[in-house]
């Protein structure tokens, strides 16, 4: 049992740490990193409860895929140093006392809550615990309108990154000339931005 | 390892990723941060899983999973747009939804 505590201390420093830099380094790129960190110690803990097809999504499409799609609008964007809030702010003040009382709160419910199977290791489960024929034949069967819904919504959601990030009269410029009209006149926003 | 100290770290992740909403200003640490909040309640919903012996909290987090996917891609859609439109990159300055 020695090695699984061991690998779960290793894997929870990595997950707390690779947090920790989400939130404490100003350059958004080294965020993005650190958060890739912490997805793949986590999923090592996913593993560590038998989770192997979460551990294996997880690695694919959180710290492939996703954190794929973050560095490009970071490197698109610009990953500038931001500054801080100016001091004094009600929300720099509040905002880690707040955090600090969900916290206490939360430990509270867990170590007070008196439930005796959360002092335990849970029962014994058999190998294919978490495997991809038992999660796939769950989703097909019991869980079959919450998968067809996440499907949707997945579409829902691809459709609308296309609608919020194609260019400014996009669809109506197809079969005008070719020319410098995107900077020709600016739209009232830009001005007042300006 | 029991079930509890689990639960106690994805706890902490999920108040640091609180704090971290509550103190960033740049709207790409922040959807950063509500990653870190939804991995934590998907640590959670794997513990409980494993502490019925049961698989229906794997297959809930799989669905936060597609939930989160789903999240980022409206999330910097909108950070693309605001870009383009040249608006400041900063929560703060963003109070208007116009386009």
């Amino acid at each position: 049992m020695w090695f699984e505590q061991v690998l779960f201390f290793i894997a929870g420093i990595g997950a707390l740490a690779g947090a920790l830099g989400v939130v404490l380094l100003r350059n958004p790129f080294y965020s993005v990193l650190s958060l890739v960190t912490h997805l793949l110690a986590l999923a090592l803990l996913f593993l560590l409860l038998n989770a192997e097809f979460i551990a294996a999504a997880q690695v694919v499409v959180y710290a492939g895929a996703v954190m794929v799609l973050y560095i490009f609008v970071v490197a698109y964007v610009g990953g500038s140093d931001e500054p801080m809030r100016p001091e004094g702010g009600v929300v720099n003040a509040f905002g880690p006392v707040f955090a600090a009382a969900i916290g206490i709160e939360l430990s509270i419910a867990f170590i007070a809550s008196g439930l005796d199977a959360l002092d335990s290791r849970g029962p014994d489960v058999g190998a294919g615990f978490g495997s991809p024929e038992a999660i796939g034949q769950l989703l097909l069967t019991r869980f079959l309108i919450p998968f067809e819904a996440a499907s949707y919504l997945l579409l829902v959601a691809a459709v609308g990154a296309v609608v919020l990030a194609r260019r400014r009269r996009g669809l109506e410029e197809v079969g005008a000339p070719p020319g410098p009209r995107e900077e020709s006149i600016p739209t009232d926003l830009e001005v007042r931005v300006q | 390892m029991n079930v509890v100290w689990f639960l106690v770290l994805s706890a902490f992740i999920f108040v640091i990723g609180a704090s971290g909403v509550l103190t960033r200003r740049n709207p790409l640490v922040v959807l950063l941060c509500l990653e870190l909040m939804l991995n934590a309640g998907n640590l959670a919903l794997v513990a409980f899983a494993r502490m019925h012996g049961s698989q229906a909290g794997q297959v809930f987090a799989l669905i936060v999973m597609v939930i989160a996917a789903c999240e980022v891609v409206i999330g910097l859609g909108i950070i693309v747009a605001m870009y383009r439109n040249r608006l400041p990159i900063d929560v703060d300055e963003m109070s208007e939804l116009r386009g």
